[in-house]
Order: structure tokens, then C-alpha cells, then sequence
């Protein structure tokens, strides 16, 4: 019967459940059946078998920091593209950022961006709902209606809430929801036009930079609202943070047991500012690659467990956009599908973390971030699978992409780990 | 402090009226009682009551809160504070003889506001005044056309009418 | 007929009322009591009484408001008052006579009770320390309405026979609203539990230090409340966006029929008016059995005619002392 699945011999990792070890999974109608030692030779030949001797088997891997440029930019990526590289990638879930043009700011723009992930049908795409109209800043977006229709969450993602009055409205407002707020922490004044970060290759390149102060002190500003707002239901997520004093931050407010969480991208724990020297765009991203203290912070951050999640911020630009002065190009990264490989190069590999806490930080993490009943391969719960191949070797290569944009700094990096399968909702979307 | 009517007295005060206001009126008229806040009040429905037996039909009975009518409200005479209450007079006392009651009349100013207080309400064919102490020093000319007692108490002194409905026993006492 | 009861005789000593939350409950419930003494004067065919006779009161508003300006003016009309009308759009000191000079101005004409509606919180207070006329607060900035909590609890009283133990609510943008300061004084001093309802960011700061409950979710306090009280929401009058709507905000905190429904059978429903039909009431809840929005209106006449009685008497005894 093709509704049948077992997935044979693997090394079964699902933090969420405390299990890491050798056995099967078994999936029935779409829902995980039961993760064990499984028998059923008996009737090997009514189901499909997936030999996952030597593979990790985990659970689909959740992304929830990506751009997929739709409605507006879908000359970049679109919603079916996006999916697409995301579910080659092992991601059986992304969250889309408001960004869009039009912003997603009602609860049509949330549905017509879960209509398009339907019909890609690859990945599960959520959204999250900008904070304010327009992303300007001023008047705060309808986050009831939007939250009744599916957003996880809010954001103005591209831009920091600036104004702190509304920032400390739209937290007391949201705290009604029960939904998480995202903030891509950068104080405008502060940043100022700076395409890099600020420091001695800046200067030297002959490029303005952007003070991590820009950073920090909206998180800090941020911070001290989370103290003082008496609600039960605000949860504060921090974006990509970059820099060292963003991590130490954290550290503290955690001390206080305080609601909020955090994520790191592949380029914060990789690259360092001195890749800008050759004003290579592939480079160009915002926060901006900072320096090696800060890389060392943030990795340093992850061992301790400080860091919640791990988050692309996949950002797709076209080749003619990207083919403009440093200080001209827009920023962005797209890492979505050599994500994985890339945190195994900066976590597993060098020791800091292992498997099982990896798998968390891009599973069980992420899905409790935004609160979606995923991340798990509990009993019941939808056949969300992923099947990694830890120990193959291979050079990324963006032409094999099947993203629609190609602005990938990785291009020719000798990478291990790669996904080989990915099943969502018991349905194999990807197979390498 | 001495009593100068006890409580037979007082009943038989009442009689008297009673009799006076039948005697005098035309049996064939609509008469009605209408009782001065508050112990007018008490009198007017005791007197109401007797009106309706010895007449065999019912005499409708009211209560008249003269408080927003009274003289004094811009010129103090005393720290006492007025309550404004309700007025209740279930019935129309327009063609009606009403029979206003008090329980002292002494200046004659609390007659007064009650007749303006009652013609507000509509044109009675007559107004008659029924007290239980008619006590000297009037500074209005108003008489009362029924009185169950005469008294000349010193203005020093006050005239109290003690009524069980509202103050435990029937009796009547200068201070 | 109107409920009466023999309250405890308490002295009545204040020629102005500026607000409610200085008088005790015993004063709160005298007014209400000499209220009811008021009501049938507005029903009978003579629709006046003397008290006021000669005396003069100024209807003092710096802010546009026909229905209260008409309430005290049909009040001090019963009461055989003359009333000079004095309306200013505009009360700013920049385009002409300070506050203070207005009222002197006046009270040289020989005016005897001041009815006052500023935008300005305290202006009331302000007036009184400087003139001898009586003072009566018919709205100041968000500070108070004390005849709309008193209309208010009068309307509750009148009904449901006591405030004691009443589960009631108010609904709407409580940090801008003075209804629902002098509502929360009045309600809270007669023994209901009060309820504070709306979005967090009409709330105003430090609210959990008000004698008061609050809740951000409608749905979770209607199916409790014996009565509700649906505030006014005036967009031309916030600032600062505090939510993103007016759908979004209806449908959240309207008072809807569907929400009724769950609500008690004999719930009371209340408006300080004038209702935006659709937005925070649906027209079928203002028109229903259960709203006593008009009933308000009526009963505002009496409480503010023994408002004026009442402050005149005390003004009157004060000047005899003197």
C-alpha cells in the first residue's frame, strides 16, 4: 500500500522525544506510526522501504527566517522556487518574512501565501505578518485578523521598529495574541548608510560602516520593555544577531527569565568582515559579517546553549542586482540549500556542538519559537521527515540550485553532509 | 417637655375631623386626601382610612413632598438640611376637593408651598386644609379649615406630634 | 415610581461638585436619593419647581458636546434657573481670554452656579478655587464626568435595586476616558466589582494600582458581568495608533449580538452616548431589551437637577454663616 513507509536502520535523532539511536520509523497515512525497532518483514512487500543504514533520520528541518520575494520580486524567487530549494535542502518548513511588496500586513495577504505554498506543494510555508502598515514604523498592522488567519508570528524584518513608543505598543498589543514578535534589531540612526560592519576594514575598503551599537542597542532598548510589560503572553524573538555584546545581552536577559529567544545564520558563524576586501557582493549582508571575536561569541553562545535557533535569512537577489558597486548593492545571502552542510562545518566539525543539539537547533527550537505542533517525530504527529548522509563529501555548487537567484558566497566550498531524502507529510518531496 | 395630647386624645382628635370633613363636604363630591411630608403623611392615610369607611367608598390617598417649594432654600433659617423626596399622588386631583393634612400648622409657610407644590400638579376644584395642632403665630394668612386641637404655645417652644408609624407611640408634646 | 430609601441623614456641605473621587458612599447614594425626589418633575405637565427661582447658571463649554450641554440646560430650566450659554470651540490661551478671565468676566454679571466642560484635566478644580459661584464638572480633560457616574450608577440602582456585589464592566479606551474614572469611583464606592476591558494599548499605565480588575479579552469577562458599560471610541481623538483598525478593534471589543448571547439573560447594557452604531455596539444590542441607553438619558436629567439643587442648598448655607 503506498501509504505505507519504513525508514530501516537509521540513527533515529529526535531531541524533542530524547531519542538518539539506532532503530526505524514507520509512518502510516501521513502520521508518524512508531519510531522503534520495527518488524515487518513479514509484509516487506506492501510498503515502501527506505534502507537508512550509515543516515541520520530526523525531523524535517525547520527554517524560519527566509525571503521568498512573493508578491512583488518574483523575478528573485517565488514561493514555488523558494519551496522547492528549501525541501532539496531537508527544510520540510520555513517561515517567510512580511517584506514583500505588498507587505503581508491582513489576513488576505497570510492566506495568499499559504494558497501558493499549496499549490507549490513542497515544503510547509508559514509567514509571519509585519508589525506595522507598510513597514514604516508608525501605525501597527492588524495582528488579530492575522493571527486568526495562520501567521506565526510579527516582524518588520528589513527594518527594526524604530520608534519606541510604537515598539512598546505593538508588544503590549500583540501580548492579546499570544504570538511571538520578531525584531531585526538595527537602530537606523545609528547604522546610518553603512554597507559593512564598522571597524578597521571599513576604513581601510574606504566604505561606511555599521556600528554594532546599531544592533545591540535596540536589542538592549528591547530588552528593557520585556522587563517591564506585566503580560503573560509577549514572546520576544531577536533576529540574526551578529555581534558579541548581542550575545552577552542575551545572556543576561535569559539570567532573568525573561521571554525571549534568538537565532544565528550560517554567515555570523563562517565569514568574517575580511571577506568585504574584495567588494565581492556575495559578501555584502545585513547585520553585516563582523569580526572574529564575534564569530567566536556566537559559536561560543551555541555550545552554552544560549542560542535558540539556527536561521538562514535566505535572501535572494538577482545576478544584475548583485553586479553593482559595494556600496550600491542590496544586501543578502542566499544559503537556503547549502544551509545544513554549512552548519556542519561551523558546529559539528570544529566540535562545539554534536548531532542531537544541532538537530534541536533546527527542529524543536524553532517549532516552539513560533508554536507550531512540529519539529517532533513523536507518535501522531505529521511524517515530517528528513533522512541526512552525514559523511558525504561534495563541493557546493550554485548552478545546481533550485533557487532562482545564484548570490551564494559558497560557491566551490568543499562542504561534507548533504540531505538525501526529505518526506513531508509522509510524502518523499525530495530524493538526491 | 410636657404631653398635651396622649394617644386617646389624638384618636378622638381624629374622629372629630373626620366628622367635621363629612359633615361639611357634599357627600356627592370626589374628595381625596393628600398628606404633607411626613407626618402629614401618617395622618392623611389614618384620616384617609376613616373618611372611606364612614363614607362606604374609597377616599384615594397621596403624599406631598414640599421640599422644592419651600421659602428658605436661598435664605437658611437653620443648619437643617432639606431631603428632597418623592411626591405620590396616584390619581388625578384635577375637580377633586382635596383634603390637604399636616400634622401642625404654625406659620403657615409649609401650607403654602404645598398649595404651590399641588397646583403645579393640576387645577383641584378645592383645596381644604386639615391639621391635628393648629398652634398660634402665623406669619401667612392661612386658617385651617379643620383643627383637632388649639394650642397657644410660646414661640420658644416646640410643639412635637409623635406618631407610633414613625416614632413608636401616638402623643403630642411641648418642648 | 422612583426607589427611595431613607438614607442615613448626612450633612451635604459642598457647594461644588468637581468629581467623585472624594465623596463618600454615603454621599454618592444621598445624591442618587434626592435624584429620585426629581424625576417625575419631567413627567408631570408642569415641568418646573421653584428651587432655582433667580438664580443663574453659566454652561460653561470649552468643548463641543450638545447632549450634556442640553441636560444641564433642561435641568436648570426645572429648576426655574436662568441660564446664560457660553460655548468656546477653541479655549486656547493664544486666541483670547484665559480661562480664569472668562469665568470673572462672568461672575461680575452675577452668576451663581458654573456648569464647566474643558479639555483640560483640573479645570474644573481650578475655577472653584478662584470664583465664588458653585462649580459643577461636566467633563474635565480624562480626569472626570461626575454626573455621568452618577446618572450611571442611578440607572443601576434603579434596576437592579443596589450595586452591592454587581459584577460590571467597562469597555473601550479607559486611558482617555473620564466616564470611566468618575464610573469606577462610583461603582467601586456603592460596593460593585469593576472590570476594566480593552486592548492593552488603551489601558491606561499603572492600571493594576485602580481599584478595579482588568482584562484584555472581552469574551472571557461577558459571560460574567451583570452589567456592561460600552465606552465611545473616538478616532479623531487618538493619537498615536494604539490599535490597527477600527475592524480589527470591533472585532475584538464590539459589543456584538453574537457575544450577547452568551452573556446573562438580564444583563444591562449601557452607553454614555452617542453610540457609533457598528463600531463598538451593533445597532440591534443599542435597540435591544436589554440596553438602558435612553433610560440613561432621562435619568441624567434628575441627577443633574439634584446636582444643582443640591450645591445651590450648600452654597446658600455657607453664605448664611458668613
Amino acid at each position: 500500500m503506498n501509504n505505507e513507509l519504513l525508514i530501516k536502520n537509521g540513527r533515529v535523532i529526535d531531541p524533542a522525544n530524547n531519542i538518539d539511536k539506532k532503530c526505524d520509523v514507520f509512518v502510516v497515512d501521513g502520521k508518524i506510526a512508531d519510531v522503534g525497532n520495527i518488524e515487518k518483514s513479514a509484509t516487506e512487500s506492501t510498503h515502501r522501504v527506505i534502507d537508512a543504514t550509515g543516515k541520520l533520520v530526523v525531523p524535517g528541518l525547520i527554517d524560519i527566517h527566509v525571503h521568498f520575494r512573493e508578491p512583488g520580486d518574483e523575478e528573485e524567487e517565488t514561493i514555488a522556487s523558494g519551496s522547492s530549494a528549501a525541501v532539496a535542502a531537508g527544510f520540510t518548513s520555513v517561515v517567510c518574512m512580511p517584506n514583500t511588496n505588498p507587505v503581508v500586513e491582513n489576513e488576505t495577504d497570510v492566506e495568499y501565501i499559504h494558497r501558493k505554498a499549496r499549490q507549490a506543494r513542497k515544503t510547509h510555508v508559514y509567514t509571519m505578518g509585519a508589525i506595522t502598515k507598510g513597514l514604516a514604523g508608525v501605525e501597527l498592522a492588524e495582528m488579530g485578523f492575522m493571527s486568526e488567519a495562520g501567521a506565526v508570528g510579527f516582524t518588520d524584518d528589513g527594518n527594526g521598529v524604530q520608534d519606541p513608543a510604537v515598539m512598546l505598543r505593538a508588544l503590549k498589543y500583540a501580548g492579546m495574541f499570544d504570538v511571538v514578535i520578531a525584531q531585526h534589531c538595527q537602530d537606523n540612526r545609528i547604522a546610518g548608510n553603512g554597507v559593512m560592519n564598522s571597524g578597521y576594514y571599513s576604513t581601510i575598503l574606504g566604505l561606511p560602516g555599521i556600528d554594532p551599537l546599531a544592533e545591540e542597542a535596540m536589542l538592549w532598548r528591547d530588552i528593557q520593555f520585556l522587563k517591564k510589560i506585566p503580560q503573560d503572553c509577549i514572546r520576544y524573538h531577536a533576529q540574526h544577531i551578529s555581534t558579541a555584546g548581542s550575545v552577552a545581552l542575551i545572556r543576561n536577559a535569559k539570567k532573568d527569565s525573561l521571554p525571549i529567544t534568538c537565532e544565528v545564520t550560517p554567515h555570523h558563524l563562517l565569514l568574517t568582515e575580511e571577506r568585504c576586501a574584495e567588494y565581492d557582493t556575495n559578501y555584502k549582508v545585513n547585520p553585516p559579517l563582523r569580526g572574529a571575536t564575534d564569530v567566536e561569541a556566537l559559536r561560543q553562545a551555541i555550545s552554552e546553549g544560549l542560542i535558540d535557533a539556527l536561521a538562514t535569512d535566505h535572501a535572494p537577489h538577482l545576478q544584475s542586482e548583485k553586479e553593482l558597486e559595494f556600496l550600491t548593492a542590496p544586501f543578502g545571502i542566499a544559503s537556503l540549500e547549502c544551509a545544513l552542510a554549512l552548519y556542519i562545518k561551523a558546529l559539528i566539525e570544529p566540535g562545539i556542538i554534536d548531532w542531537p543539539e544541532l538537530i534541536r537547533l533546527m527542529t524543536q527550537n524553532p517549532a516552539r519559537i513560533i508554536g507550531i505542533d512540529k519539529g517532533t517525530l513523536g507518535k501522531g504527529k505529521q511524517a515530517d521527515i528528513t533522512i541526512i548522509n552525514p559523511d558525504l563529501e561534495y563541493e557546493i555548487d550554485v548552478n545546481t540550485f533550485r533557487s532562482k537567484s545564484r548570490n551564494c558566497p559558497y560557491n566551490g566550498w568543499n562542504v561534507k553532509g548533504k540531505v538525501e531524502k526529505t518526506i513531508v507529510g509522509g510524502e518523499i518531496r525530495f530524493e538526491s | 417637655m410636657k404631653v398635651i395630647l396622649d394617644s386617646k386624645q389624638i384618636k378622638q382628635a381624629l374622629k372629630v375631623l373626620t366628622d367635621e370633613i363629612i359633615s361639611d363636604i357634599p357627600c356627592n363630591l370626589d374628595i381625596a386626601v393628600i398628606g404633607i411630608r411626613s407626618r402629614g403623611e401618617i395622618l392623611a392615610q389614618r384620616l384617609s382610612g376613616q373618611l372611606s369607611r364612614k363614607l362606604g367608598k374609597d377616599v384615594p390617598c397621596g403624599t406631598l413632598d414640599i421640599t422644592l417649594y419651600r421659602d428658605d432654600l436661598n435664605s437658611p433659617q437653620s443648619t437643617a438640611q432639606p431631603q428632597v423626596r418623592t411626591t405620590e399622588i396616584g390619581f388625578d386631583i384635577n375637580e377633586k376637593i382635596i383634603i390637604l393634612v399636616d400634622d401642625v400648622l404654625y406659620t403657615g409657610r409649609s401650607t403654602r408651598a404645598a398649595m404651590d407644590a399641588l397646583i403645579d400638579l393640576g387645577r383641584p376644584r378645592a383645596i381644604r386644609l386639615a391639621v391635628l395642632i393648629d398652634r398660634a403665630g402665623r406669619e401667612f394668612p392661612i386658617q385651617a379649615d379643620y383643627a383637632g386641637y388649639k394650642t397657644d404655645a410660646e414661640p420658644g417652644n416646640l410643639v412635637q406630634v409623635n406618631l407610633v408609624e414613625s416614632d413608636g407611640r401616638d402623643e403630642v408634646i411641648i418642648d | 415610581m422612583a426607589l427611595i430609601r431613607k438614607s442615613k441623614q448626612i450633612k451635604w456641605h459642598r457647594k461644588h461638585l468637581l468629581g467623585l473621587r472624594d465623596l463618600s458612599p454615603e454621599e454618592i447614594s444621598y445624591i442618587l436619593d434626592t435624584a429620585g425626589g426629581f424625576e417625575q418633575i419631567s413627567t408631570r405637565s408642569v415641568k418646573k419647581a421653584p428651587p432655582l427661582r433667580g438664580k443663574v447658571v453659566v454652561n460653561l463649554f470649552f468643548e463641543d458636546s450638545t447632549r450634556t450641554r442640553n441636560s444641564f440646560a433642561l435641568a436648570a430650566n426645572r429648576l426655574s434657573a436662568d441660564i446664560i450659554e457660553f460655548t468656546k470651540k477653541d479655549s486656547s490661551v493664544s486666541k483670547g481670554e484665559t480661562l480664569l478671565d472668562t469665568a470673572k468676566n462672568l461672575e461680575a454679571m452675577g452668576i451663581d452656579i458654573v456648569v464647566i466642560r474643558h479639555s483640560a484635566g483640573g479645570a474644573a478644580k481650578f475655577l472653584s478655587r478662584n470664583i465664588n459661584a458653585s462649580v459643577i464638572n461636566a467633563g474635565d480633560g480624562f480626569c472626570e464626568h461626575p454626573t455621568q457616574g452618577l446618572l450611571d450608577v442611578y440607572t443601576i440602582r434603579k434596576i437592579k435595586g443596589s450595586l452591592e456585589g454587581l459584577k460590571i464592566a467597562i469597555v473601550g479606551d479607559i486611558a482617555h476616558s473620564r466616564v470611566a474614572r468618575s464610573d469606577m469611583w462610583a461603582m467601586t464606592k456603592l460596593g460593585a466589582e469593576v472590570t476594566f476591558v480593552g486592548p492593552p494599548t488603551l489601558m491606561p499605565s499603572q492600571v493594576h494600582q485602580l481599584p478595579v480588575k482588568v482584562s484584555y479579552c472581552l469574551d472571557e469577562v461577558i459571560e460574567e458581568v451583570d452589567v456592561i458599560n460600552m465606552l465611545r471610541i473616538q478616532f479623531e481623538r487618538l493619537g498615536g495608533n494604539p490599535f490597527p483598525s477600527i475592524r480589527e478593534y470591533s472585532h475584538y471589543f464590539g459589543l456584538t449580538v453574537e457575544r450577547m448571547k452568551r452573556a446573562k439573560k438580564n444583563i444591562m447594557v449601557m452607553h454614555p452616548g452617542p453610540i457609533n452604531r457598528g463600531l463598538e455596539i451593533e445597532s440591534e444590542v443599542a435597540d435591544g431589551n436589554n440596553s438602558v441607553i435612553l433610560e440613561q438619558v432621562t435619568n441624567g436629567l434628575a441627577v443633574r437637577m439634584a446636582v444643582l439643587f443640591l450645591v445651590n442648598q450648600a452654597a446658600a448655607q455657607q453664605a448664611v454663616k458668613i
